[in-house]
This record gives structure tokens, sequence and C-alpha cells, in this order.
């Protein structure tokens, strides 16, 4: 794939020894490809929920808080299930708070769009529909994964996120067709998001290697289905649909924006400074 | 508040008389029905700052959601957090029955002439604030709401029955969360030690001041809109949650407390109400952080608000014309 | 400017809405509270978050708060008492013999 060529990412062991100072890989080593896959499917999830809960006590109004609250919920609930799955297949003793809590920004592989600052109401009610489009049909998709226990979350979390899409579907119509403000800012919110919408259907050799075994599927399928919801919600929200322009990569391979690491320094802060201890 | 600015004006004797016996019997009052001036006024001014109260005690803990310490920890604040702004909402909810409107009641609340409770002045320092205002705030708080459940105002305690319902978790997960770094390690129970010493007399002040300087007491218990009196609450918290504390294994930062085998109560010292007079005066700790929390939320919403109004009237004139 | 429910809009002063739930199937739909929104759609899903969160709900009713008709409480004797005394409304007014189903 041509991103991954880019990043030279190499899968598996480094390819350097001990003290040569030459020669070692130019990307990150990446893990086994199904504990890689589960990781970014949570980390996506986790970030995004996290996101959204920095709303609780914040919103526009009462009956905001408690919507955003509810998919937050949702999805740090499916993060938790996610990241346990992948510290399962990881098979070296780490549960899902060891992933959330001990990993260091390169280990995250949440895509990039997820871990941008919540902005205004604007801002999250577009990442929102932008990011539950695609969950709602690759969760469509995962629900015929013959990965057990993926499966099993698809099943709850294909609910949960077509309530999501529901939800920030109605406000981007809202706010897109509402007073010239509100359309300005959440016009200008689509176009910040846009770039960071290619890595929601990039593929590499992870998610080839998970895709043969039928854990996931072709992300193009999700692409043009996507498309389909986008074009059709802009349209009745009065709003432009961005030119693709270069988008912005990195997240899935721990190649992350300067915010993840603000981010991770507040949510681990109380598990890190009390190593060993149970809350 | 407004309704000190207005003339009250005269309730006819025997509307009075009837309405009175009506509670004596036990009855519940319904929006519709007749209700002397100044009971609609006490429950407006009751419930409202009932409700401003969950809703600025939101932050306090939202302040540490972002921090929690375990994925599950995380979960149970975010959905404790919410259950507040829905309470909240249950509450203003009843008020709007009353016949004001909850964007009125909030404006009294931002710009400063509305009350609500002094314990949400107090700024969260440690995780271990989440323990201990789940268990000590959210606990005075059910002892308090357990008695409102059976005011004289039907959607007043209707919202309260909701209310209990729902905040027996909230009690729950705060005292898990105690007992949790009560078996941790040295560095988690002085946490935990610290935020009791700090929660321990805000607590007790919730239940308002003593009977002897509540300036509405009289009133509100001869309506049944309150049921017990200030002391008589906060008398029983202190029955309930001493042995609490004892299967925890912290102390009460009270010297003065003992347990009278005559009275069977626990005998407290004296609160300090000069702190709560000061507090309730503005200058708490946070006052003025809540209040700026609250406005800008709901000033940097304004444009959202008037958006969704805006795109409700386009949607509603293209329905009329087609 | 007013909207559906006919209640004024702009400054944020978002009309209000009944809320009436069903908890389970074929049961009756209850007063549940009431929720702030700018048209039904929005009530739904506020209704939703607000009062549907533990699982309460399998159904929602939202009905603009002004849509409401409600019966005055001084007319109650008049509106009500009538109905008290017709106890040959009711099964136990007749008498059947011992020891027979009549269902």
């Amino acid at each position: 794939m041509a991103e991954s060529e880019e990043l030279g990412i190499a899968t598996g062991e480094a390819q350097a020894g001990g003290r040569a100072v030459a020669g070692a890989s130019r990307g990150p080593v990446l893990g086994p490809p199904l504990v890689e896959y589960l990781l970014r499917l949570g980390d996506d999830r986790l970030i995004l929920g996290h996101r959204l809960s920095e709303w609780c006590g914040h919103g526009p109004i009462l009956e905001e808080d408690i919507a955003l609250s509810n998919m937050a919920l949702d999805l740090i609930g499916q993060a938790a299930s996610l990241l346990r799955l992948a510290g399962e297949a990881e098979g070296q003793g780490r549960d899902e708070d060891a992933l959330a809590y001990w990993r260091d920004g390169v280990r995250f592989r949440n895509a990039l769009l997820m871990e941008l600052p919540k902005g205004d109401f604007g801002f999250t009610v577009v990442r929102q529909f932008l990011v539950s489009a695609q969950s709602v049909f690759l969760w469509e998709a995962l629900l015929a994964s013959t990965h057990e226990g993926l499966a099993g979350v698809a099943a709850k979390a294909i609910k949960e996120a077509k309530y999501h899409l529901r939800h920030a579907s109605e406000w981007v119509v809202r706010l897109g067709d509402g007073t010239p403000e509100s359309h300005d800012r959440v016009q200008r919110a689509l176009d910040d998001c846009w770039r960071y919408t290619g890595e929601l259907f990039a593929q590499d050799e992870v998610d080839a290697a998970v895709a043969a075994l039928g854990i996931t599927v072709d992300m193009a399928s999700i692409r043009a289905r996507w498309d389909q919801v986008v074009d059709d919600v802009l349209q009745r929200a009065t709003l432009t649909r961005p030119a693709d322009g270069p988008m912005r990569h990195g997240g899935r391979v721990g190649r992350h924006t300067e915010h993840l690491g603000h981010l991770l320094s507040v949510m681990q802060s109380v598990a890190r400074a009390h190593p060993g201890a149970t809350w | 508040m407004p309704e000190t600015t207005r003339p009250l004006p005269t309730d006819d004797p025997t509307q009075v008389a009837a309405f009175e016996a009506r509670i004596a019997a036990g009855e519940s009052i319904e929006p519709k029905d007749w209700m002397p001036e100044r009971y609609r006024r006490q429950l407006t001014r009751m419930m409202s700052q009932h409700a401003h109260s969950e809703i600025v005690g939101m932050l306090p803990e939202g302040n540490w959601i972002t921090r929690a310490p375990s994925l599950r920890r995380k979960l149970s604040l975010i959905a404790k957090v919410q259950d507040e702004a829905g309470h909240g909402l249950y509450i203003y909810c009843g008020t709007e029955t009353l016949g004001v409107d909850r964007f009125d009641l909030y404006n009294q609340l931002l710009d400063g002439t509305a009350k609500y409770s002094s314990i949400f002045n107090y700024p969260t320092l440690a995780w271990a604030d989440m323990g201990v205002i789940g268990w000590l705030v959210d606990g005075a708080a059910i002892v308090n709401q357990t008695i409102l459940a059976k005011t004289s105002y039907g959607p007043y305690a209707r919202a309260m029955v909701r209310i209990c319902k729902e905040e027996n978790f909230h009690k729950r997960q705060g005292y898990e969360i105690c007992m949790t770094l009560a078996k941790g390690t040295p560095a988690q129970r002085e946490m935990l030690q610290d935020a009791v010493n700090r929660f321990w007399w805000p607590s007790l002040m919730m239940f308002g001041p003593s009977d002897t300087h509540s300036p509405n007491t009289a009133e509100l218990l001869k309506w049944r809109v309150k049921r017990k009196t200030n002391d008589e609450l906060r008398q029983r918290f202190i029955n309930l949650t001493v042995p609490q504390a004892q299967e925890l294994g912290i102390t009460l930062p009270d010297p003065d407390l003992r347990y009278n085998a005559e009275t069977k109560n626990w005998d407290f010292g004296t609160i300090d109400w000069s702190e709560f007079q000061e507090v309730i005066a503005g200058n708490g700790p946070c006052n003025r952080e809540r209040l700026e929390a609250r406005r800008a939320a709901h000033d940097e919403g304004r444009w959202v608000r008037d958006a969704a109004a805006a795109h409700a009237a386009k949607r509603s004139q293209a329905t009329a014309a087609a | 400017m007013s909207d559906v429910t006919g209640a004024p809009v702009g400054d944020s002063h978002w009309p209000l809405w009944e809320v009436f739930t069903q908890e389970n199937q074929g049961q009756p739909f209850e007063h549940a509270g009431s929720v702030h929104a700018t048209d039904a759609e929005h009530a739904l899903q506020n209704a939703r978050d607000v009062y549907a969160r533990r699982g309460e709900a399998v159904n929602l009713w939202v009905v603009p708060s002004a849509a409401i008709t409600a019966s005055a409480p001084s007319d109650a004797g008049p509106f009500f008492d009538p109905g008290n005394d017709k106890a040959y409304r009711h099964p136990q007014f007749y008498i059947a013999p011992r020891g027979i189903r009549i269902f």
C-alpha cells in the first residue's frame, strides 16, 4: 500500500541488531496484525469517547450534556471491550486498563481525527457525524466477523453507532441550515476535519492480514456507503462537501499529532502516579 | 431573587384555610390547584435552588472525568455526572409547572441572584474526592431527598422519587471508591483521609442552618414542603455515616464526636457557621469559578441554541407553505 | 416568530414537550417529565437521552406541552364525583351463584 511504503512500516521484528547504528527500520514496529487491528478499533473509541466526555457539564444546553455523555459512555464501553480482546490476543497479561493507562502515545493506534481537541459544538458534531457514519457500516460488516469476540462487540455497538449517527446527522443539518453563523462554523469544522477522513478508510498490511482471515472486510465497500450518507446529510444541511485533497495519516502506526500527548498526560496522570495500585 | 421585590398579593383566607386542610389531610398539591402565593414562591425558590445545585454540582466531579484512573471508574463517573444533569432537568421541569420558565431560572443562577448548595463551591483536589463526594455529599443529599419524596407538591415529590431511585447508585459507587482506597496503598489511604477531612464539615452544612436560625423552616414544615427540620436530618445523616466511617477505618475530623447512649445519637462538635455564611455570600473557594464555568458554557452555546431554533422555524415555514 | 407548538422561539427559548414512556410492550404510556426541544424529532431524541438512560422505555411519546388540555381541579367535584355512585358499572354489583364460573 502506498502510504505504508512512505512510512516505511516494518511488521514483526526490527531488522537491526542491538549495536548497529545503520539499518534500523525507518518506521515503527508493529505487533501481530490481530492485536494491532483490535487496538486500532479500541483506541479510536477510547480517544473519541474521552474527547466527548470533556463536554460533560459544559454543553450548550442541559439536554445536550446528557446526550453527549451517553455517546461518550457508549464509546468508552466499546473501547473497554475491544482493548480487552486486544490484550487477550496479545497474550501478555495486559487488560484493558493496562492498555489504556500504561501505553505511551506512540503505542496508540487511533486515527488522528479522534484526538483533535473538542473544538466548539459544531466541530464536535461534525466529527461525530463523520466517524459515526463510518462506524455504522463497519460494525454492520463486523457482525459477520470470523472473530467471535469482535462479532459480539459489533452486535451491541451497531445499535449505539446507529443512534450516534442519527443524533449527529440531525445536528449537522440543524447547524448547517440554521443561522449564517452556525452555517459558517460547521462548514469550517467540516473543512478542518476533511483531511483526516482518508485515514478512516485506509488499509495497510495489518488490515489486509486480518481481512484475509475474514476478521474484517475491505474498507472500499464501506467507503462507498459512507460517501452516500455524507452526501445526503451535507445536502440537507446546505453544506459543501470539501474536495479530497492530500489526506493526513499516521495514527494507525503511532505517528500522532501533538494533541494526543496532552490528552494522555491528563488521562493517565492518576493511574501512573500510583504504579501497582488498584482503583 | 425577584420574589423579594414583588409585593405578595393577599390570599383569600377561606381559600388558604381550605388549602391548609388539604395539606393536613395529607393530600398532594397539583400544578393547577389553588395555592397560596407564598407556597408557590417558596417552592419555586426551593426547587430552583435544588435544580441549580444539581447543575453546578456537575462541575467538581466533572473535573475528574478525564483523569479517572480506570475505565470502569471513568464510565461510572460520567454516568453519575450525567445523572446530575438529568436530575437538574427533572427538577427544573417540576419547577416549570409552577409557571416559571427554566431559562429564566437559569439566568438567575448565571447572574448570581439565585443560590445553590454551598458544598459545590469547594474544590476537588484529588481522585479520592470522587469517592468522598459520592459517600458523604450524595449520602447527605439522599437523606434530604428521601424526605422530600413525601413533599406536598406533587411534581416535586415525583421528581424526587425518580431521583432517589437513581441516586442510590451514586452513594454506592462513592463508598466503593472509598473502600478501595482504604484497602489500597499508604498513599491511597492518605488521599482518602485528606478528602474526608476536607468534606466532612461542609457535608454537615449541606442541611442548612440550625433550625433556630432557619428563616423558612416553620412555614415549609406547616405546608409540608419540608417534612423534617434541618437539625433532625443532619443528626440522622451523622448517625448513618459514623459506622460507615468506622468500617473504612478512617477518622472523622471532629474530636467531640461521641456516642450518646441516652439519646442514641452521635453528638458532634460545633459547626463553623461563619464559614457557611461566607461561602453562601459568594466567598467560598470556588464560587467564582463555578459560575464562570456555567456562564461560559451558556454563552458559548448560544449560537447553537439560536441555530436550532432558526432551523425549526425554517422547517415549520416550509411545511406550512407546502 | 412562532413554531409548531405556538410557543415563541429565538433568544434560545426552546419550547417545552411532555414526555410519556412505555416501560414494556403492551403497557400503558405514563408521563415521565418534560424536555425542551426545537421540533418533534429533536424532542424525541432528548426524551430518549433524558428519560430512557436506564432502559426504562421501549416506546416514547412527545407532545407539545401547549397542546395538553387539563381538567380544572376546582371542577373536580362535578367532573368526577358523578362516576363514584354508579355501582352498577362494576361487576361486584351483580350476584352470581357460588361455585359457578361466569367467565
